[in-house]
């Protein structure tokens, strides 16, 4: 039955998906009206609501909340050679995201109302997902002042996750301050671990094939011992801490530590951690260059076993799209980063699914109700029932594809599953009941002539 | 076919030994009136130099023009080269050129991997010294100078059969005992000779501070010590291998590997007194350019067991070697 109000933006004609398996389980129909989900239920095909509704067969499909990145690089303003609000908005819709956390390492850097008004205008104006900025930490990403936080809570674009990322705030009085300040209005800094002096001009994760290679090593250390000192702030402190993009078995466990003692962490896991190995460097392909580095294979295995038993709490994207020329050169001179939104799904799909590690319900968990709630987004992440915002994907486990970047809705071409055949496809992503994705392509806003 | 060289570890025993063979054959050659030999007429051969090394270059160039080889020097040293992609616009100039073979020499490891496999080249590509990484050409003619010097007849460690006097064809260096000593960590010619040594049958022992070898050497084919007299005293090395040490790295800036050139010479360079620790036969070597009085005493240097200067004749007969079987001939191994 349909007794809720309409949801905040939500428009188009009702929608009837039926026989979708939520989270991987039984069949049903979902009825999705006035942006959110009037119905649920075994058959809703008979429902007074759901007549004249546009009906998708959803039949062998899961359905998921729609996923909440945490941890996305649109590079809008500033650097819209590598991508744009616009295109890498596609890209999350296409990979059945709802919601993006913004990065603030953009030109102007997002350290003030100002420009995360802006950033958050520009996903608005673009309509594909919601756009959180992320607002940094401190002044320029320099690591010395800190930026205004407050002001850029209080800002139409409401922010919640402060970060440097890409840079360290190295400065242990910096982020002790930086993490009591933002307790004020329920803020999160997310960490970019990195200690800088351990991997200044560092070009991989050091071990064995950094020694053969000769590229400058990337130390374990060098993210584990940030992240032991802000676990031991946060707790110092009683503000919440945030680990982007863990990359070592040893942040998996002293994260494991803190959480035992009932610190407040989080942290997340990029899909290209959860796979990937330093062993791809051999050729010395810059699509391979990322920070924090790829690993090895035992800490991919500990980052998978982190993720399953919930220490770890997110599958993060860290989407950084580049252009083509500044990976199309030696690797020392390259940019770190790799293109994530299309292929995060099927990422996890096939590491921590096909291993048995996740159910489909423990994947929504990380992908979309965990981010939301660390991003204190009130409208993401939420169950897939009645009354609740018709923010969701439904995605086909059995499809397999070939990942061919130049085929992608990012304008970055720096994936590093190109060529590899992984499981699972979006085939629709609903954004308060609007598909802007159906049948695997993106569906253009009514009234838009792009 | 092997198409490039781009790490000692792309030859095989059997390509280790032919390489070291026809280097042999191009010595001889340049013993006679006539030096030039007609094999790579009508070829272009581009030497493509990121970084100085005289040295180095003049070696390739030498081989190469001795071959008859139309040769083209490159030097991109300083010019826009820090943004990286005029690597490839200049390999691709160079493919617009008729390049059959680029040698390349550059500050980042990896570049030649870069240049062979991302298609902007048609041409061999040769490592001249890529960073850190490797400069196979080195190793060669160091195992050439090697096996010349303790494998031919009637060398002191040599077997007593083969073909002519003085001649160590066909030989790989099975049970010598090399020991290289100084900066492995950024060493180009220890990881290439590490591994071609190996490949050859020698076994390596590599003495350096615990700060100046890589985290991560566990894997490699050699043994590792810190202490240098042990090393020269119990090991009995059959050559000593003496790598450059720069005097920036001990600064902080510059990695705070070492606290004075004056400890480091003390504890690792190859003074008078180290040098009488050798067995008679052991030979004396250094890639070059040498930092007389750091890492290797004048006492050693010019002492006769020095193969310093011989070693710089014998790149020449191994880079000649090198380009012939790219271009006209067969390098074999493993790539
Ligand atoms: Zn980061």
């Amino acid at each position: 039955m349909s007794t809720t109000t309409p949801a905040p933006g939500g428009t188009g004609p009702a929608v009837l998906v039926r026989g979708a398996r939520i989270l991987g389980g039984e069949a049903a129909d979902l009825l999705l009206s006035g942006g959110r989900i009037a119905d649920v239920g075994p058959d809703l095909s008979g429902a007074p609501a759901a007549r004249g509704a546009e009906v998708v067969d959803a039949t062998g499909l899961v359905a998921l909340p729609g996923l909440v990145d945490l941890h996305t690089h649109l590079r809008e303003p500033g650097r819209e050679d590598a991508e744009t609000v616009e295109s890498g908005t596609r890209a999350a819709a296409r990979g059945g995201f709802t919601a993006v956390h913004a990065m603030a390492n953009t030109d102007p850097v997002a350290d003030t109302a100002g420009v995360v008004e802006q950033v958050r205008r520009l996903g608005e104006e673009a309509g594909w997902v919601d756009v959180h900025p992320v607002g940094a930490v401190t002044v320029g990403l320099a690591g010395q002042q800190l930026a205004e936080l407050g002001a850029m809570a209080d800002s139409a674009a409401r922010v919640r996750v402060f970060s440097d990322d890409g840079k360290c705030v190295w400065d242990a009085v910096l982020m002790r301050r930086a993490l009591e300040y933002v307790r004020a209005f329920d803020g999160v800094i997310a960490q970019h671990a990195q200690e800088p002096r351990l991997t200044e001009d560092a070009q991989m994760n050091e071990g064995e094939v950094s020694a053969l290679l000769g590229l400058r090593g990337w130390p374990s250390v060098a993210e584990e011992a940030i992240i032991a000192r802000d676990v031991l702030l946060a707790s110092h402190v009683g503000s919440r801490l945030h680990v982007c993009h863990v990359s070592t078995k040893g942040s998996v466990e002293i994260i494991r530590w803190a959480k035992e003692r009932g610190f407040p962490v989080t942290a997340e896991v990029t899909p290209h951690h959860l796979l990937l190995t330093d062993e791809l460097v051999r050729d010395y392909d810059p699509v391979f260059k990322v920070n924090p580095p790829l690993r090895t294979q035992a800490d991919v295995e500990a980052l998978r076993e982190g993720l399953a038993d919930g220490t770890i709490d997110v599958v993060a994207t860290d989407h950084a799209p580049h252009p083509a020329e500044d990976k199309d050169c030696e690797w020392a001179a390259a940019a770190m980063g790799m293109t994530g939104l299309e292929t995060a799904l099927s990422v996890v799909q096939h590491t921590m699914v096909e291993t048995g590690l996740l159910d489909w319900a423990g994947v929504a968990q990380r992908m979309s109700t965990a981010p939301a709630r660390i991003g204190r987004l009130e409208a993401q992440g939420r169950p897939l029932a009645a009354g609740e915002p018709a923010n969701l994907v439904l995605l086909d486990p059995a499809a397999r594809w070939t990942v061919d970047p130049a085929a992608m809705a990012t304008a970055g071409r720096n994936s590093p599953f190109r060529g590899r055949e992984l499981p699972g496809a979006v085939v629709a992503t609903f954004l308060r009941g609007r598909a802007t994705v159906r049948d695997g392509a993106l569906v253009e806003p009514a009234g838009t002539a792009r | 076919m092997s198409r490039h060289l781009l790490s000692a570890a792309d030859l095989d025993h059997a390509a280790a030994v032919h390489v070291l063979d026809v280097a042999e054959e191009m010595a001889a050659t340049q013993r006679r009136e006539i030096k030039k030999l007609p094999t790579l007429r009508g070829r272009t051969v581009v030497n493509l130099f990121f970084e100085d090394s005289t040295r180095t270059r003049t070696s390739f160039e030498a081989a190469a023009k001795r071959l008859s080889a139309d040769v083209i020097n490159f030097s991109a040293k300083g010019s826009s080269v820090s943004k990286g992609e005029s690597l490839k616009d200049t390999a691709l100039t160079l493919q617009a050129m008729g390049a059959d073979a680029v040698v390349i020499r550059h500050p980042a490891s990896g570049a030649p991997h870069r240049l062979a496999r991302a298609g902007w080249t048609r041409g061999s590509v040769v490592n001249a010294g890529d960073g850190t990484h490797e400069h196979p050409t080195q190793a060669l003619l160091d195992a050439f100078t090697i096996r010349r010097h303790l494998r031919a007849d009637g060398a002191p460690t040599g077997s007593g059969t083969a073909a002519g006097p003085g001649s160590a064809t066909g030989r790989d260096l099975d049970g010598l005992r090399v020991t290289i000593v100084g900066d492995v960590l950024h060493s180009r010619v220890a990881r290439s000779n590490v591994l071609l040594l190996h490949t050859l049958g020698a076994h390596v022992t590599l003495v350096a501070p615990p700060t100046l070898l890589p985290v991560g050497i566990g894997g490699w084919p050699c043994e590792v010590s810190h202490d240098l007299d042990g090393a020269l005293r119990d090991g009995a090395p059959d050559a000593v291998m003496m790598l450059r040490v720069q005097r920036e790295r001990m600064s902080t800036a510059g990695g705070g590997f070492f606290p004075s050139a004056r400890e480091y010479s003390r504890r690792y360079g190859l003074s008078a007194a180290r040098l009488r620790l050798l067995p008679e036969h052991t030979i004396v070597m250094h890639p070059g350019p040498m930092n007389r009085g750091l890492e290797i005493s004048a006492d050693a240097a010019d002492s006769p067991r020095s193969t310093i200067v011989e070693q710089v004749g014998n790149g020449v007969a191994v880079r000649m070697a090198v380009l012939y079987l790219l271009l006209a001939g067969d390098l074999g191994g493993r790539a």
